[in-house]
């Protein structure tokens, strides 16, 4: 290779960007050393995920210079940047969930019309990654499956085979568990220490300052700030990317509780396997306080949202939601809960939460399309949602402020605002929330606890779900433990902390 | 380039690229026409004339565009809800047995204006009926509504067959067709109904169920953009999750959107019978149900672009016929090929010109 004597596996210089009236990313200049992990930060719907589009080819720039590994480059498509050896992960796997790691492997590199022989080099090629990299993974097993976690090592492995040497991640931690994260940050220093080059865009100041060697903030389209990670911190960071101070942690008064909004007895769920993902599970949330249930992710908390919501019926066991019963000879569906008073933020904002296809305004209306003011005359009233979801915006700072935009095209933070905004807008009397702060930026993560605590003190129930301690923590009044579809303990939040949490976690998992 | 469609102008979207699909369809037509020993742009005029040449022409290219919006509707409605309604062509012919069981069985008694609506009614609920059979075994019990709908298609022939020939046959009558209906229970033809205005226009075989088709458009533009209804089901052809997290139940929603669907399609009943035939007869439904998938593929879905993409399939049809008889290299095959390009062209290769004119628009977009 020519020009070994530059050491910027990527260069960009004076990159900018606009959709439309937006502009995403306004001259962009940035360096990434060659063998470094380079974290990016910034508030939602700063660029972060445009520049790295325009990096992969997904998106041109409109103006400015990309060179890798010294050499300037026209990227019109991800197969030039394949070509260029940069790869990127998704936060939305693109895997087919039928097929065998393998199979997924050599997917459009299959190198030649019949697979045995592109299979026997790959498994050749996967054992050798596998050993360099640390990242095993049984080729053999079907995609479906797998863990998140190991879902997520199948596509770096991917990006890997096809000759990766500049590998970006896009969030990829918001869709895992602590522990595999931290197996994830693991898996990045050793490709580091290989001599692959890292970019990592992520919410979590944790993880840029545990695994990154330089940090880059951006802000409204640019680079403001770029920093070595060993002489900033969380602080500076956090204020870099807001602009203002970050406070980490609040004092909230005491819960002050009423009647009982939500009653569980006895709650079960059979799902269409035969497995009993909700065991005999019992609790109740009161007016004006929040109770977190805490849990590795996949030990029936979403199940549980999912029939505390009314989208599947229990198979045994009964519900009392605001006065009402539901049980598997009485069920409501999520029309009725939302009519007896109940908000439900989803787990997966983007395949519950919002249509990608629909306007921003089509967005703040759903599951409240037949209402007032929405809806008179049994025809809808399109001002009035417009003007509604500019409302929405505007308290809940959902960037851009445009209800004509498609859901598609707001940033991962934004769009989760936006869901927030919709259902905490109409004064629920009990609210579910899953993982209330995924994607979002951290300016907003206070803002939208802040949100939460307040619906508390106005006499709302509210049930948060989360896969973060630290969350549920900061959070909760009361928090219950879950674990293979039990609740394993409960403790006040005042007695509660990581530590003892996590081993309630395992320990009960143990047993 | 493929995995991130760049947007475009609306206008280049909606209005330019299918004039570019045409265009491009046209062209393989004109090399076609080439190779058989004919003059391409001989026939290409032969075709506009015959299509909009003369009032006539104008009235039989409007009278089939009337049959393509309303299976274009049909289509579209099922699809704005995820769901693909092969079965138009069968829901149109068996909301002709309602509109003929309607005629036959109220004409001698009630006047024409309670006649037809009630026909209309009759024509829509017994192409609803048809829609709901496969839009019930999709939703309770599994059946894939594309496969269920093609084969409704054939028992819906058998069916006519046997009803014609056995029960609704005229008595002594050697074809099988019923008797002709009252002459109060026509539609009036667009002729009689522009004399009234003292505008003289050629016979032909339009009526006033354009008109039915064009409020039938508007209906359904606001059904679909402008009701918690239609809200409801574009969620679920997006996303049925997101539908269930909303609220909406899935499998009513179905029935909803298919029973629509098949009200639509049962709008070729109102115009072939009431308008034209003025008797309940066989395979008067033939292939328009078909078509019907283009005409919405090239419409996008969209009410206007329907009878938008109507027209031009009308125009196609009836100057087509006029080629082949003017032409005698052109056959009635050779116009069915045309069709069928145009349908490939916009249709199936509807993103083909999408990356020039993304080098042309994109930019300034
Ligand atoms: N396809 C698009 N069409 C229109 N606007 C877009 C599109 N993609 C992104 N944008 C806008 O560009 C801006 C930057 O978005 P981007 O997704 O890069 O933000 P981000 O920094 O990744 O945010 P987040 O942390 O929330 O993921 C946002 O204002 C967004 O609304
Ligand atoms: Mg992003």
């Amino acid at each position: 290779m020519q020009e070994l004597t530059s050491d910027a596996a990527i260069e960009l210089r004076g990159i900018d960007k606009s959709f439309g009236s937006v502009q995403a990313v306004r001259g962009v200049s940035l360096r990434i050393e060659r063998g470094s992990i380079t974290g990016i930060v910034g508030e939602n719907g700063a660029g972060k995920s445009t520049l790295m589009s325009i990096l992969y080819g997904l998106y041109r720039a409109d103006a400015g210079e990309i060179r890798v590994e010294g050499r300037p480059v026209e990227m019109t498509s991800p197969r030039d940047a394949i070509g260029r050896g940069i790869g990127m992960v998704h936060q939305h796997f693109m895997l087919v969930d039928s097929f065998t790691v393998l199979e997924n492997l050599i997917l459009g590199a299959e190198g030649g019309p019949l697979l045995a022989g592109g299979l026997a080099a790959a498994r050749a090629e996967l054992a050798r990654l596998a050993q360099d990299y640390g990242l095993a993974v049984d080729p053999d097993a079907r995609v479906s499956d797998l863990s998140v976690g190991e879902q997520q090592r199948v596509e770096i492995l991917k990006v890997l085979f096809r000759g990766a040497r500049i590998l970006i991640l896009d969030e990829p931690s918001a869709v895992l568990t602590p522990q595999e994260t931290n197996r994830l940050l693991q898996i990045l220093r050793v490709l580091r220490d290989r001599g692959v080059t890292v970019v990592l865009i992520t919410h979590k100041l944790r993880e840029i300052l545990s695994v990154t060697d330089r940090v880059i903030v951006m802000r409204r389209g640019e680079v403001v700030a770029e920093r070595a990670t060993s002489k900033t911190s969380a602080e500076e960071l956090a204020e870099l990317m807001v602009g203002r101070k970050v406070r980490f942690s609040f004092d909230k008064a005491p819960a002050r509780t009423g009647e009982p909004r939500l009653v569980a007895r006895g709650l079960s769920l059979v799902d269409d396997r035969l497995v009993r993902v909700l065991d005999d599970i019992s609790f109740e949330v009161r007016a004006g306080e929040i109770v977190g249930i805490a849990g590795v992710s996949g030990n029936g908390q979403s199940e549980l949202l999912q029939v505390l919501a009314g989208i599947r019926r229990p198979t045994g066991g009964a519900l009392e939601v605001c006065g009402r019963k539901v049980d598997a000879a009485h069920p409501a569906d999520p029309a009725e809960m939302r009519e007896l008073g109940v908000a439900h933020v989803p787990e997966d904002r983007l395949r519950q939460g919002l249509v990608p296809a629909f306007l921003a305004s089509e967005t703040s209306i759903l599951g409240y399309q037949d209402r007032e003011p929405f809806c008179h005359n049994y025809l809808l009233d399109g001002p009035a949602v417009g003007k509604y979801c500019a409302e929405l915006m505007d308290r809940f700072d959902v960037r851009p402020r445009t209800p004509g935009l498609l859901s598609s095209s707001f940033s991962g933070g934004n769009q989760q605002k936006l869901i927030l905004a919709r259902e905490m807008a109409r004064h629920p009397r009990l609210l579910l929330v899953g993982q209330p702060t995924r994607g979002v930026d951290i300016g907003a993560i206070e803002f939208i606890r802040r949100e939460l605590i307040a619906s508390r003190d106005a006499g709302c129930a509210v049930l948060v779900v989360s896969v973060e301690l630290e969350e549920i923590l900061s959070l909760a009044d009361r928090i219950l433990v879950m674990s293979g579809g039990r609740i394993v303990g409960e403790v006040a939040a005042a007695d509660a902390d990581e530590r003892t949490l996590g081993l309630m976690m395992t320990g009960a998992r143990a047993a | 380039m493929s995995t991130a469609p760049r947007p475009l102008p609306g206008w280049v979207e909606i209005g330019l690229m299918p004039l570019v699909n045409v265009a491009l369809a046209f062209l393989l037509v004109g090399l076609i026409v080439e190779l058989i020993g004919a003059d391409p742009l001989q026939a290409l005029k032969l075709l506009v004339l015959g299509a909009v040449g003369s009032s006539e022409s104008i009235g039989y290219t409007l009278y089939y565009a009337t049959n393509f919006i309303f299976t274009g509707l049909a289509v579209a409605v099922a699809f704005h809800a995820g769901l693909f309604n092969i079965g138009g062509e069968g829901q149109a012919y068996i909301g002709g047995l309602g509109c003929g069981l309607a005629v036959l069985a109220l004409d001698r008694y009630l006047p024409g204006l309670l006649t037809i609506p009630l026909a209309i009614l009759a024509s829509a609920a017994f192409g609803a009926a048809w829609a709901a059979i496969p839009a019930w075994m999709q939703a309770w019990r599994g059946s894939h509504i594309v496969i269920t709908t093609i084969m409704f298609n054939f028992v819906a022939s058998a069916l006519m067959v046997y009803m014609m020939v056995n029960v609704l046959i005229a008595p002594g009558s050697m074809t099988p067709q019923s008797r002709g209906f009252e002459a109060s229970a026509a539609v009036p033809s667009m002729q009689a109904a522009l004399q009234w205005f003292g505008i003289a226009v050629a016979r032909s075989p339009l009526n006033l169920s354009l008109l039915l088709a064009l409020l039938s458009s508007a209906g359904v533009w606001i059904f679909l953009w402008h009701t918690p209804w239609g809200y409801g089901l574009r969620t679920m052809g997006h996303n049925p999750e997101a539908a269930l997290y909303a609220g909406t139940n899935l499998k009513r929603m179905t029935m909803l959107a298919m029973c629509l669907s098949g009200a639509l399609a049962g709008g070729v009943a109102v115009n072939e019978l009431l308008g034209v035939h003025h008797r309940l007869v066989l395979d008067f439904a033939a292939g328009y149900g078909f078509t019907g998938i283009a005409v919405a593929l090239m419409g996008r879905g969209h009410p206007l672009g329907i009878v938008l993409a109507a027209l031009l399939f009308g125009a196609l049809q009836q100057g087509g016929a006029e080629l082949a008889f003017e032409v005698p290299a052109i056959t009635r095959e050779m116009v069915v090929v045309i069709q069928g390009l145009v349908i490939l062209f916009s249709g199936a290769l509807v993103h083909l010109p999408r990356p020039w004119l993304q080098a042309l628009f994109a930019r300034k977009g």
